[in-house]
């Protein structure tokens, strides 16, 4: 089966599509200035960016509401930004400094805001996968409506923990949607040498798990899946989305990429890409003139110089965080 | 402004690398994710894209040239509307402040840093106050029924409470230790869950996480194995990873050690494992007043706790304070016999044969004091090193394994603390450094025995 394009084009706002430009730019950008700072060596050990990506989680921020919950695994700069999250803390997180998220203490993998309902950033291949049907379970308990994204990738998709929580979601009803991001490559084996189905969503099926693939690189093909899966999440369980999409950077700044062609790579950026999409719909409805758009990438890039400025000044922890926050003293409140 | 083109660190460990390739020339223009150069590392050779776009006006670093460190200058990228002319006057010399930059170690730190404390050895000082007050009603109750009231109690206290594991609700437990509950709290907050531990340890981790204070039951911490990572990675680590923002209050328990004739896979001692892990708590009960009061304890610690009881001591009988709301703190021994000779430490079943080689021994003249640690994560070393300066000589005792035992981190913190006051080495009373075997006389000879404990006391005593 193909995967899902969006129907309603022409109906979509300017004002939208200029708000998909801007929250998929700044992902973008965010992630070039991040690996020029790996670079650099501001930021250390593992970064995984998620170039090439952005139209996913901008697409399902759309068809979040507030108090709904997110949590993915460590390729997880993006859905920070898409949520809301504070660029500068993002970055400083990236560099170990105190300004960071995690006050340095987490990095690049392991993030997490309360305040946006992001449940982190999760270092284990699939582990985020029962914690995510975790959150919908205290929800549903709860009975406070709420839906929870539980983000995973084509490789996280072979681990059993997958499967045990597919159970049991689908035996409790649980309001999760599985959004699986598929971007071809588990690491360095793409999904045909690892993956015995070539539809992953499909395996939902056996658990009575309805789902569909949807096309990632077009954003309001993603919106419009990902409103049909938060409404069936939310009144009757569990719904998987494989979102077939593209990542244009290795699969952390030290991967070489030697498993697929430069040529692989170039093709999807030129064809594909879902930021270049969103501009012609803008250019081509008159929704905006070129000049709007220098506007918001130069709007964009402030943004990002500053967060890297911010995460360049902010201070290293102080030593004695190295002691704090083993134990906690008191419950944290539920935001 | 024209700007520099840094040789990047293309992993964790890169100082310096080969400029391999230039796969653009002088005058090329470039945009952000063009290629513009190979470079070899001793791992691999990378693709090295741009980031911004401009110009390529000068190529600083030939191709081919090796051993080109890390943040050095290697080209100049002109932005709209300057020419190769511009270049001069930008710095095309390896950057000085730049090169600080690429330095975090070396970033203003806020603090000179905390003060390892070196000064002499404090004296220890325990909490020797009573569990209960004189003249408190007891009742006689198994551990079995102690666990089940301090659960019930908790959950009639706070509704976010709710037991989760495989078969907790309708088969009222596997070691019937849920008995009753499912009646009294319906199965919103008891739940069965499938044969997943994996999945439903991650699943409680989650729902912590959202706010709920989970139970969560393995039939036997054997089988928690399968949930190591969600234990350890999920719940024991996120308090820190988030800077505190989110952590999971919690309580993982169930059978732990040896049951009888269950073999290899069934019999394993868990205590050393869990007590390695900062962010978790370990408890490990002996008598039925301590898992009544450490359980109700852990159910409202805000951390992750490791509650691990014993098959074998559900069914024994002890007295229970009969109070409203009993509880015992985390961190506090209990000094189940007083003595002068020689100190026994245990914890959980282990205080069988402690209290009964006690028991022996003074009928020989030998009066050991018996320490329970009660929880091994805080561990109350202070009532150990008291009781050993005191008595100046020590046996522990447990049913794991000898290799990276709770009595071999108790020994070093002995030996450390109270290194003086020692008048023989200590020893160790451990499981047999074998898997479990399953022949009745096999087993028997696999775990310690309160012989080995008799045995181990007259040697420190030089009896």
């Amino acid at each position: 089966m193909a995967a899902k394009k969006s129907s309603k084009k022409s109906n979509v706002s300017a004002e939208e599509l200029t708000s998909y430009y801007r929250d998929m730019l700044l992902i973008r950008r965010f992630e070039e200035k991040a690996g020029q700072l790996y670079g650099m060596g501001l930021i250390g050990g593992f970064c995984h960016l998620y170039i090439g990506q952005e139209a996913v989680v901008v697409g399902l921020e759309a068809a979040a509401e507030e108090g709904d919950k997110r949590i993915t695994s460590y390729r997880d700069h993006g859905h920070m930004l898409a949520c809301g999250m504070d660029p500068n803390g993002v970055m400083a997180e990236l560099t170990g400094r105190e300004g960071g998220y995690s006050k340095g203490k987490g990095g690049s993998m392991h993030m997490f805001s309360k305040e946006k309902h992001f449940y982190g950033g999760h270092g284990i291949v699939a582990a985020q996968v029962p914690l995510g049907a975790g959150l919908a379970f205290a929800d549903k308990y709860k009975d406070n409506g709420r839906v929870t994204f539980t983000y995973f990738g084509d490789g996280a998709a072979n681990q059993g923990q997958v499967y045990e929580t597919f159970n049991m979601a689908a035996l409790w009803k649980l309001p999760v949607v599985f959004v699986i991001e598929n971007n071809q490559y588990a690491m360095g084996t793409s999904q045909q040498r690892s993956t015995s189905s070539a539809e992953i969503w499909e395996r939902g099926k056996a658990f009575g798990i309805p789902g569909e693939a949807v096309d990632g690189m077009d954003v309001l093909a993603v919106k419009e899946a990902g409103q049909k899966a938060v409404a069936h999440a939310r009144k009757d369980g569990p719904y998987i989305l494989e979102i077939k999409t593209y990542r244009y950077r290795g699969h952390s700044m030290s991967d070489p990429a030697k498993y697929r062609t430069r040529e692989e790579v170039q093709k999807m950026r030129d064809e594909r890409d879902p930021i270049e999409a969103v501009r012609t719909l803008l250019l081509e409805g008159n929704h905006a003139s070129e000049d709007d758009l220098k506007a918001i990438d130069k709007e964009i890039k402030k943004i990002v110089n500053e967060s890297a400025d911010f995460a360049k000044e902010s201070p290293e922890p102080h030593l004695d965080e190295l002691w704090t926050d083993i134990y906690a003293t008191e419950v944290p409140q539920e935001a | 402004m024209a700007t520099e083109i840094l040789m990047p660190a293309l992993s964790p460990t890169m100082e310096e690398g080969t400029l391999a390739k230039w796969l653009v020339k002088e005058g090329d223009e470039v945009s952000s994710g063009d290629i513009l150069a190979e470079i070899e590392t001793d791992k691999a050779t990378m693709e090295f894209e741009a980031v911004d776009e401009g110009t390529i006006g000068k190529i600083l670093i030939e191709e081919g040239t090796e051993g080109v460190k890390v943040n050095t200058a290697i080209a100049v990228l002109l932005e709209e509307g300057e020419s190769a002319d511009d270049i001069d006057t930008a710095k095309s010399a390896p950057s000085e402040d730049k090169n600080d930059e690429a330095k975090p170690a070396q970033a203003k730190s806020s603090n000179e840093g905390r003060e390892t404390p070196a000064e002499g050895k404090k004296q220890p000082e325990p909490d020797t106050s009573p569990d209960w007050p004189e003249g408190t009603p007891m009742k006689q109750q198994t551990v079995r029924e102690a666990l089940r009231d301090a659960m019930a109690e908790e959950m009639r206290r706070d509704e976010d409470v709710f037991l989760m594991g495989e078969e907790v609700a309708e088969y009222q437990g596997a070691y019937k230790i849920s008995q009753g509950l499912l009646d009294e709290f319906g199965a919103k907050r008891v739940i069965d869950t499938p044969i997943t531990e994996h999945g439903f340890a991650g699943v409680g981790v989650g729902a912590a996480f959202g706010g709920l204070r989970p139970i969560v039951e393995f039939m036997t911490f054997n089988f928690a194995m399968q949930a190591m990572d969600q234990i350890i990675n999920s719940a024991a680590k996120t308090l820190y990873m988030s800077g505190g923002q989110m952590g999971a209050p919690m309580v993982f328990r169930g059978p732990n050690g040896a049951a009888a004739r269950v073999a290899a896979q069934h019999s394993q001692d868990y205590a050393a494992w869990f007590m390695q892990i900062p962010g978790l708590k370990v408890a490990m009960p002996y008598s039925a007043s301590d898992y009544k009061g450490l359980m109700k304890t852990a159910i409202r610690d805000p951390n992750p706790v490791i509650f691990l009881e014993n098959e074998i001591l559900y069914g024994r009988s002890f007295d229970v304070p009969d109070v409203e709301d009993y509880t015992v703190p985390f961190g506090k021994a209990r000094i189940w016999r007083e003595g002068n000779d020689v100190t026994i430490v245990s914890f959980g079943i282990g205080m069988t044969y402690a209290l009964e080689a006690a028991e022996k021994l003074a009928e020989e003249g030998i009066e050991a004091e018996v320490i329970d640690l009660r929880t091994l994560r805080p561990m109350d070393t202070d009532s150990v090193l008291k009781s050993v300066m005191k008595t100046n000589r020590c046996v522990t005792v447990e049913e794991g394994w000898p290799q990276g035992s709770v009595g071999g981190y108790i020994s070093s913190v002995i030996m450390q603390e109270a290194f003086d006051y020692l008048d023989a080495p200590v020893i160790n009373c451990t499981g047999k450094d074998v898997p479990m075997p399953y022949a009745a006389n096999l087993e028997k000879h696999a775990l310690v025995t309160t012989d080995e404990v008799i045995e181990a006391v007259k040697q420190v005593t030089y009896r």
